[in-house]
């Protein structure tokens, strides 16, 4: 499947590692992340609300969040992990689909919803893309997840197909 | 129960197939296949019947197989299964990106926006 991107690239987007004071005055860390830190990525994802899930991911089983994992953790992905101490309040990926653009999808947990994390994380995550080189991002989005939409609206993304259940963005880097 | 089945060449619809053959096997349904060039899958009407063929033959399992013309095949299975009075569709669908996120694809949007008769996805 072909894809529609913006003609024009995105600004530049800021790169991890950096910190921000979310909306409720807490200090948030955006790092890379990868492998070594599946242990406080999987401790999130178990503790995510099923009313939060998007197109099927999450899954909900700790085998099905590790078997999910293993792509997404692998090597030619990219991870960036909001932490608020140790804890990961969020997550965002950029996965390779066989067209050699790349997939992105972010979760934030659910007290850390509504404070502006989505959208460093989202940002955070297309500066390490800008750094390593990725050229197209695109993502999927339920038709009606208007924050969601938003929030992509917001950093840059555009749409590039609104036909179906899923709103379809795109953004090149 | 009648059972109208679209077979449109993707996995998922080659997978829809054999767990409502199995299921038909238990409950004595009658099944149609309605097969039909998937665009987004790029696979011809031909081969999907050759593979349909087989997969009946290998469950030893009776089922006529009705060949869709035409570019709209959500429309056509939506009508068909009116205008022939069947009790319930079944689609396969649902297909996963790399990331894992699930989309369904416009011929099964479209049939289970459209449908008067009750539908079935198989993910």
């Amino acid at each position: 499947m072909s894809r529609d991107y913006p003609d024009e690239p995105a600004g530049e987007f800021p790169r991890p590692p950096r910190t921000v004071t979310d909306r409720e005055g807490r200090d948030i860390e955006l790092v890379s992340a990868d492998e070594a830190d599946r242990d406080g990525i999987v401790r999130m994802y178990v503790a995510f609300a099923p009313a939060d899930r998007a197109q099927g991911i999450p899954p909900d089983k700790k085998d099905a969040i590790e078997n999910w994992l293993d792509t997404i953790l692998g090597d030619d992905c990219l991870n960036v992990v909001a932490r608020d101490d140790d804890a990961v309040a969020g997550h965002a990926t950029l996965v390779p689909d066989r067209e050699g653009d790349f997939e992105l999808a972010i979760f934030v947990l659910q007290p850390y919803q509504g404070a502006g994390i989505g959208t460093e994380l989202v940002e955070t995550l297309l500066g390490l893309g800008q750094q390593e080189g990725i050229g197209n991002v695109w993502l999927t989005v339920e038709r009606w997840n208007d924050p969601a939409i938003a929030l992509y609206r917001k950093v840059g993304f555009e749409t590039s197909s609104a036909e179906s259940f899923e709103v379809e963005m795109g953004i090149n880097l | 129960m009648d059972i109208l089945l679209g077979v449109g060449g993707s996995e998922l619809s080659y997978h829809a197939l054999e767990e409502t053959v199995e299921r038909a096997k238990e409950t004595g349904d009658t099944l149609t296949v309605a097969i039909f060039d998937n665009e987004e899958v790029g696979t011809d009407a031909d081969t999907v019947r050759k593979q349909v063929e087989e997969t009946l033959d290998t469950a030893g399992f009776e089922a006529s197989i009705r060949r869709l013309e035409g570019g709209s095949p959500g429309s056509q299975i939506v009508e068909l299964a009116e205008s022939e009075a069947f009790d319930r569709i079944v689609l396969g669908g649902g297909e996963r990106s790399t990331l894992g996120k699930i989309q369904l694809g416009s011929i099964v949007e479209f049939v289970l926006l459209n449908a008067q008769t009750p539908v079935t996805l198989i993910r």
